[in-house]
């Protein structure tokens, strides 16, 4: 039998998830010149690009437009992409077995960890992973409820999302209403009473993840004040050693102790970041609600290999807050019939190549690339050299002849299979039709877009139901 | 922030060991199968008792002929640093290079999870300035506004 590559017997290639691990998979299998290959995409939204539209802030733009990057790559005639069309519940791994060479699962980090403390599921404590779909419009989310007419809000974790999340709740309507932001979180967020707004560190200003840009915007915003304590902004011994030579990060500590000398300007919110605390216990009044939370102050240890990590002193505080946006970290969702890594969230992997948990050996053409194979890190570009060793290694196993080999490895026995299973798949001229469509509702309103956020409402745009 | 967990996490599950009373030979064996630089030395309770890596057994070669039937306690270092999977990749590697070691075993709760070197580290570290370069690049030559 001949190796699949070819005119007459294209390699093809499956891959689950559409967001930016996925494109850069396509983009360094599309470089091989060398070979024919044909890629079908699948997402089980009928949009694509994953987090590029579904988790970056709606007032964060320039970031969004690294899709036509993608868009350019979707535009190549052996691509195809399957939208609305979930794994495991419209097609299954047999299913794609059946039909593709190789296998790619880039599904992503979809769900949130837990922070493990009392009272984490009280009434008006969130996910921020959750406020960050719904104030993006993902379908799944449109529907949660986000109570913004209490006053003050604390955000715990310190990462790019927790940073995101805590400027959204500072933004002006008027800051919002030129954003691609959901209608009904535009609105929501229009009559938001919060006031103060506290982003939780556990560890100190030296180790903060969040990039210099990130916190220079904040101390920019129209109509919030930004604060730090001088006393969690002041560093340790060991904190200085450890940016010694890091201009970069000496740079970033140097505007947090700038925000400590802030004085109130009058403006309408404050946002207080706080370094070296982690709640212990979320409080609840009669009602389930959030009333409070309890912290515990930290003080940093450097680990055996040299890390400035966080223990807990016997210091504690109390913060009244009555909402909670809980931003520890993304997690991976397991796909049926994937190796999963329980607790770290992601694909059993060598290099992009599944791992059977049994033989411990890799399974023969599964591969998985950007969070669900690594672990939620990095940024969009990140993707790119993960993507490109996991393409890297489906190049070397395709050389040895070690690809599953499909009974039906062609287009459109592929397409049918999908029109017989989920009927109303979006085609990516179907997504064009409806960028287009976004687009121009947003044109009149002098915003990028105005995103459809139903399913149906989808359908019924394309004129289809 | 990229964390040691997350080179862990594309490494797989298997993490090649050998018991102290092996000898080098197997050693050596075992180095040039996998095709690696180092091995973690656990005891019989899977407990990590030093680390083995090419330069010890070339200095072992150094000193003795026979060098091949010593068992591998003799020659391996018992003192090793570890990391935990939290641990910061930039302090890791800003650790390994100070320090001028190049293997690093993974322990979570006295168990091994696995081993890094300064190969991975660097290549993860590498991935993270490309992938923050490109981000960048694509805004500026792509990001003017609509």
């Amino acid at each position: 039998m001949t190796q699949p590559g070819t005119e007459t017997n294209p390699l093809r290639v499956a891959i689950i998830g559409s967001g930016p691990a996925a494109f850069y998979a396509v983009e360094h299998l599309f470089k091989q010149t060398d070979l024919v290959i044909e890629v079908d995409m699948f997402d089980r939204l009928p949009t694509p690009f994953g987090l590029v539209r579904g988790g970056v802030a709606p007032d964060h733009q320039k970031i969004k437009t690294v899709t036509r990057v993608y868009h350019q790559l979707a535009s190549h005639p052996r691509f195809r992409f399957y939208g609305n069309v979930e794994f495991g519940k419209h097609i299954h791994l047999a299913d794609l077995k059946e039909h593709y060479h190789q296998i790619v699962y880039a599904t992503g980090a979809q769900t949130d960890r837990h922070l493990g403390i009392p009272g984490e599921n009280l009434k008006g404590s969130h996910p921020a992973t959750e406020f960050v779909a719904w104030y993006n419009g993902h379908p799944d989310f449109r529907d949660c409820q986000f109570d913004l007419l209490h006053e003050r809000a604390a955000v715990v974790g310190i990462g790019n999302v927790a940073i995101d999340v805590a400027r959204m709740l500072c933004r002006t309507p008027e800051e919002l209403a030129t954003t691609d932001i959901a209608d009904y979180a535009l609105e929501a967020l229009s009559r938001s009473r919060i006031k103060e707004v506290y982003l939780l560190g556990r560890r100190g200003p030296a180790q903060a993840a969040f990039t210099n840009p990130e916190i220079k915007e904040v101390g920019e915003l129209a109509d919030a004040d930004v604060f730090t304590r001088p006393d969690e902004v002041e560093l340790d011994e060991l904190s200085r050693a450890s940016i010694e030579q890091d201009k970069v990060t000496q740079k970033k500590v140097e505007i947090l102790q700038g925000y400590a000398l802030r004085k109130p300007t009058g403006k309408s919110r404050k946002l207080y970041i706080r370094f070296l605390v982690s709640p212990v216990e979320l409080i609840g009044n009669e009602a389930g609600h959030v009333s409070g939370m309890s912290l515990v102050r930290n003080v940093l240890y450097q680990t055996e290999a040299g890390t400035l990590a966080s223990k807990p002193t016997d210091h504690f505080e109390e913060l009244p807050v009555d909402l909670v946006f809980r931003s520890v970290g993304y997690r991976g969702v397991p796909l049926p019939g994937v190796p999963f890594h329980e607790r770290w969230g992601v694909i059993l992997n060598q290099k992009g190549r599944v791992i059977d948990p049994e033989t411990q050996g890799p399974r023969v053409g599964e591969y998985t690339a950007g969070w669900i194979k690594r672990g939620p890190t990095g940024v969009i570009g990140t993707n790119k050299p993960d993507s490109v060793e996991t393409v890297n290694c489906m190049l070397e196993d395709l050389v040895q002849g070690s690809i599953l080999r499909p009974a039906q490895p062609d287009a459109a026995s592929a397409e049918q299979l999908v029109r017989e299973r989920q009927p109303r798949y979006f085609s990516y001229a179907d997504w064009l039709r409806l960028d287009e469509i976004e687009v121009l509702r947003g044109k009149a309103l002098g915003r990028p877009r105005v995103k459809f956020t139903r399913i149906e409402d989808m359908l019924a745009a394309l004129g289809r139901s | 922030m990229t964390k040691i967990k997350n080179i862990l996490a594309t490494k797989g599950t298997n993490v090649i060991t050998i018991r102290p009373e092996q000898s080098l030979k197997e050693a050596v064996a075992t180095l040039t199968k996998h095709n690696i630089g180092a091995l973690v030395v656990v005891d019989a309770a899977g407990r990590l008792a030093g680390i083995i890596s090419e330069r010890d057994i070339i200095r072992a070669a150094a000193r003795r002929d026979d060098v091949f039937t010593q068992p591998v306690s003799e020659v391996m270092t018992r003192s090793v640093i570890t990391a935990v999977p939290n641990d910061d990749l930039r302090s890791v590697l800003q650790t390994m290079t100070n320090k001028r070691f190049r293997h690093l075993p993974i322990v979570e709760h006295d168990k091994l999870l696995g081993i890094v070197s300064i190969g991975d580290v660097v290549k993860a570290q590498l991935d993270q300035y490309q992938g923050e370069i490109d981000t960048l690049q694509t805004q500026i030559i792509k990001g003017e506004p609509q």
